[in-house]
């Protein structure tokens, strides 16, 4: 075993920096000290698991899936402490390409800190996807993930009366833990109708573990006598200081409502989500080659090894597609190991390699299957008025951004965040990017583009930091000329 | 600029059509804070140009809706933090005022009334009402949609790839790539590329050294109006007229309508590198801190950066090339384009149109650069 300081300082150059401690970093961390890589390990969370393993302190772990894994994941940062180095707490603000790697600059508890590496795993995850309907940004509407983030994190649950809607698997999960929570969940309305599984039987055969999961929540779901409807979503929400019940509506293929079909609910909160968005804008500022996923998502492209098109950058997990915590971890491991390989000359194993990409390739026709069988089919847009907002932090509705390519010639997103400015406040286009994109290919008559969604995706300074903090580092210890 | 041209030549009865590489104000302009400034530039034909194009800009504001282009005469002031500095600017004060300039010498209470929250160790300064500022994107589409109203068609998405000539070599034309739209007669061609207009004028044969001076622009999270002008250090006006590759920064500070801070101006010649430059940004904060130190605790959301596209004797390049006839240029304004446009459109109008200019293009004729080598 090589011996070192068990807390390297902040002069010292790690192997691999590793951004995310959910299930694809911890993957990668771990299989790359376990190699003898030097790793640091960075996340903003409080503790090790992601969204995925959200957790309070304490927790035993009965309400999460795959917990023993995340043990032994946990076990291995602990097992290997003297190479792996954990910064929890740390965001990362912007992550610097310098002359022997990168510099990943973070926050924590106010300062400043430089995390050096000779090469970086982008493992940043995703975030609900928002679809903006009238009355969504009410109080009392949450994204499905922060309500799920609310009973995992924190043992809230986020209402007493509970509308779950929008399209995907990881609405059952969520309308399960809030029953299970007891709150009352007047329904789980899915806007696609998930039928095209029946057409890759190959596909759900060999991942039919996740499947067995999906019917475990639906005998949940009739056990509390909760409604399932298809072909059905929330597309308005009620009320003026907070939500006081929902208008449901049957959808067509396309996502028009059928006429005739709207109802009213009373509710007091609402949790949507129609998928997830991969969080990548540290993979688009260094200038990773990124594409559109089949699930319309921006995302890094990798190859066999988890490579960027960036010399030094890999990305593991939801960064390079949405596919789920099975899916993220393969992909941590082989990054892990490559990433080792490149800094320390660790040979993987090879048919351990053989073995993950065998997998790897199965989890990622489950997830193309996933994204086939819901999809986000462009109706959407028949919901809004024209005073519907798109972008809460700057409040600009339908109009104003139909306005920019209609009446002001803009013909793609940045320049509508130039003219209107969706996109430009606090989240800088994290939760109206999709919809802005999307509202803008329409105006524009077209369908949308990687280079829609990389309009709405940069961020050079990932996160809001004070000026003075900025400032500070000018002429600090330890910054390279 | 191109759209300041198509704006000034529609009204003057042209028939005009735009080919942009990209999407409206995405090249130059979209980077750069909209300024249109008089108080920066030392007396001399930019200055005239400056003035001619202040006065233009109010009246567009007038015409298109102040709203609309979000033009605001917000006024500049300049600070001086030393004594030596504050005479120098004084000098510099009276010889803009022999030009025409409105520029008003203040001592620090005046300068505290102006600016609240600036720096007691600033000594003095300047208050120049004239300056004033618009957002980029919105002018440039508001001047565009004026001239679509007016006939104007713009291909937006589209590439030159060359120019089509007659039997004289005379520019009539340029050809693109789009497969709708592959060739466009014109009895004249403008070229506006901003910072990529050398090389447009390469493929015309008519070089002019329009070369890209980045610099970033720091914005602060939205916060009520705390600072009202636009506010630079007695420095800045140096550095604009400097020639040297090294980085130099100067700040300047100023409140937008949206409430957030924007922070520049950095500007170093390294080519069409995009790479952000924390060193870069680092300065630019630290010396924003300087001017206003309250915000050492505001937050910064976002930068942007650009390439200015200047020449290297500092004055643009407007007017007809005698060795490309039928082709003029609108390019080089270096960081001060969007000021300059509106006079520049109006003057090349003017131009095509046999009317008495309002301005003699001389100094900014295209050919200078071979005449000083020959």
């Amino acid at each position: 075993m090589p011996i070192s300081p068990a807390e390297p300082g902040p002069a010292a150059v790690h192997d691999i920096v590793v951004l995310g401690a959910g299930p694809a970093g911890l993957a990668t961390a771990v299989a790359a000290a376990a190699r003898g890589a030097r790793v640091a390990l960075v996340d903003a969370g409080p503790r090790p698991g992601g969204q995925y393993w959200r957790h309070r302190a304490g927790d035993d772990g009965a309400a999460h899936h795959d917990w023993d894994r995340f043990r032994r994941l946990r076990d291995g940062l602990d097992a290997h402490r003297d190479l792996l180095d954990h910064r929890s707490g740390h965001t990362v603000w912007h992550v610097e390409r310098t002359g022997a790697g990168f510099t990943v600059h973070t926050l924590h508890a106010g300062r400043p800190y430089e995390i050096r590496g000779r090469t970086v795993v982008v493992a940043t995850g995703a975030y609900d996807r928002q679809v903006p309907f009238p009355g969504w940004t009410t109080p009392g509407v949450f994204t499905a993930g922060a309500v799920q983030a609310l009973l995992k994190g924190q043992g809230v649950v986020a209402g007493r009366r509970i509308a779950v809607a929008g399209t995907g698997p990881f609405l059952l999960p969520v309308a399960a833990g809030l029953a299970e929570a007891g709150a009352e969940v007047v329904g789980v309305f899915e806007a696609g109708r998930p039928l095209a599984f029946g057409r890759h039987p190959f596909t759900v055969v060999r991942n039919a573990a996740k499947l067995a999961e999906g019917a475990g929540y639906l005998r949940t779901l009739a056990r509390h006598r909760i409604p399932y409807r298809t072909r059905t979503t929330v597309v308005a929400a009620h009320g003026t200081d907070s939500v006081t019940g929902v208008t449901v509506a049957r959808l067509d293929a396309g996502w028009r409502t059928l006429p005739g079909s709207a109802r009213t609910l009373d509710c007091d909160t609402v949790a949507v989500g129609y998928g997830f968005t991969p969080q990548t804008e540290l993979a688009v500022q260094l200038g990773c080659a990124m594409e559109r996923d089949g699930d319309g998502s921006l995302v890094a492209r990798v190859d066999s090894r988890q490579r960027s098109s960036v010399d030094g950058v890999y990305a593991a997990g939801e960064a390079c597609g949405v596919g789920g915590a099975r899916l993220s971890l393969i992909e941590g491991e082989l990054a892990g190991l490559h990433a080792a390989w490149a800094t320390t000359g660790a040979r993987p194993d090879r048919r351990r390699l053989a073995r993950l990409l065998r997998r790897r390739a199965a989890q990622r026709s489950f997830a193309a299957a996933l994204h086939r069988a819901y999809p986000v089919p462009g109706g959407w847009r028949t919901w809004l008025e024209e005073d519907t907002v798109v972008c809460r932090c700057e409040e600009v509705d339908v109009a104003a951004v139909r306005r920019a390519v209609t009446e002001l010639g803009a013909t793609d997103p940045r320049t509508v965040k130039l003219c209107a400015r969706p996109g430009m406040g606090l989240c800088q286009g994290r939760v109206c990017g999709y919809a802005t994109a999307g509202l803008v290919a329409e105006a524009d008559g077209r369908e949308v583009t990687a280079d829609d969604l990389r309009g709405m995706a940069g961020r050079p300074i990932a996160q809001p930091l004070p000026l003075g903090v900025l400032a500070a580092g000018a002429d600090g210890a330890g910054n390279e000329a | 600029m191109g759209a300041a041209c198509a704006y000034y030549c529609t009204a003057a009865g042209l028939r005009v059509e735009v080919v942009e590489r990209g999407a409206i104000g995405g090249g130059t302009s979209g980077a750069g804070e909209g300024n249109i400034l008089v108080s920066d530039k030392a007396p001399g034909p930019e200055l005239e140009l400056a003035l001619l194009s202040s006065r233009l800009w109010r009246e567009l504001g007038a015409e298109l809706g102040a709203e609309a282009l979000e033009y605001e005469a917000k006024g500049g002031v300049v600070v001086a933090g030393s004594a030596e500095t504050a005479e120098g600017l004084r000098r510099f004060t009276a010889g803009q005022r022999a030009s025409g300039v409105h520029a008003t010498d203040i001592g620090p209470d005046e300068l505290f009334a102006l600016e609240p929250r600036l720096t007691r160790e600033a000594v003095g300064g300047a208050h120049y009402p004239q300056d004033a500022q618009v957002q980029p994107v919105l002018a440039t589409a508001h001047l565009l949609r004026h001239a679509r109203r007016r006939g104007a068609r713009v291909h937006c998405g589209t590439r030159v790839t060359g120019f089509v000539r007659d039997r004289h070599d005379a520019v009539i034309g340029v050809r693109t790539d789009s497969p709708t739209a592959p060739v466009r007669h014109a009895r004249w061609v403008i070229n506006a590329a901003g910072t990529w207009a050398g090389e447009l004028a390469g493929l015309a044969g008519a070089p002019v050294p329009v070369l890209p001076r980045r610099g970033f622009v720091l914005v602060t999270e939205p916060l009520p109006r705390v600072v009202r002008h636009k506010v630079y250090t007695a420095e800045y006006v140096a550095n604009v007229a400097s020639g040297d590759a090294g980085l130099e920064t100067s700040v300047v500070v100023e409140g937008t309508r949206g409430g957030t801070v924007l922070i520049g101006a950095s500007r170093e010649r390294v080519g069409f590198d995009r790479e952000i430059s924390l060193p870069v940004l680092r300065r630019l904060a630290a010396q924003a801190i300087g001017l206003f130190p309250f915000l050492s605790g505001v937050s910064l959301l976002r930068s942007y950066l650009g390439f200015r596209p200047y020449c290297p004797d500092h004055l643009p390049v407007i007017g007809p090339d005698p060795r490309a006839p039928g082709l003029l240029h609108a390019c080089g304004h270096e960081g001060a384009g969007i000021g300059l446009a509106s006079a520049t459109g109006h003057l090349l109008a003017q131009r095509l149109t046999g009317a008495e200019p309002d301005l003699d293009l001389t100094p900014f004729r295209p050919q200078r650069f071979a005449e000083a080598t020959a």
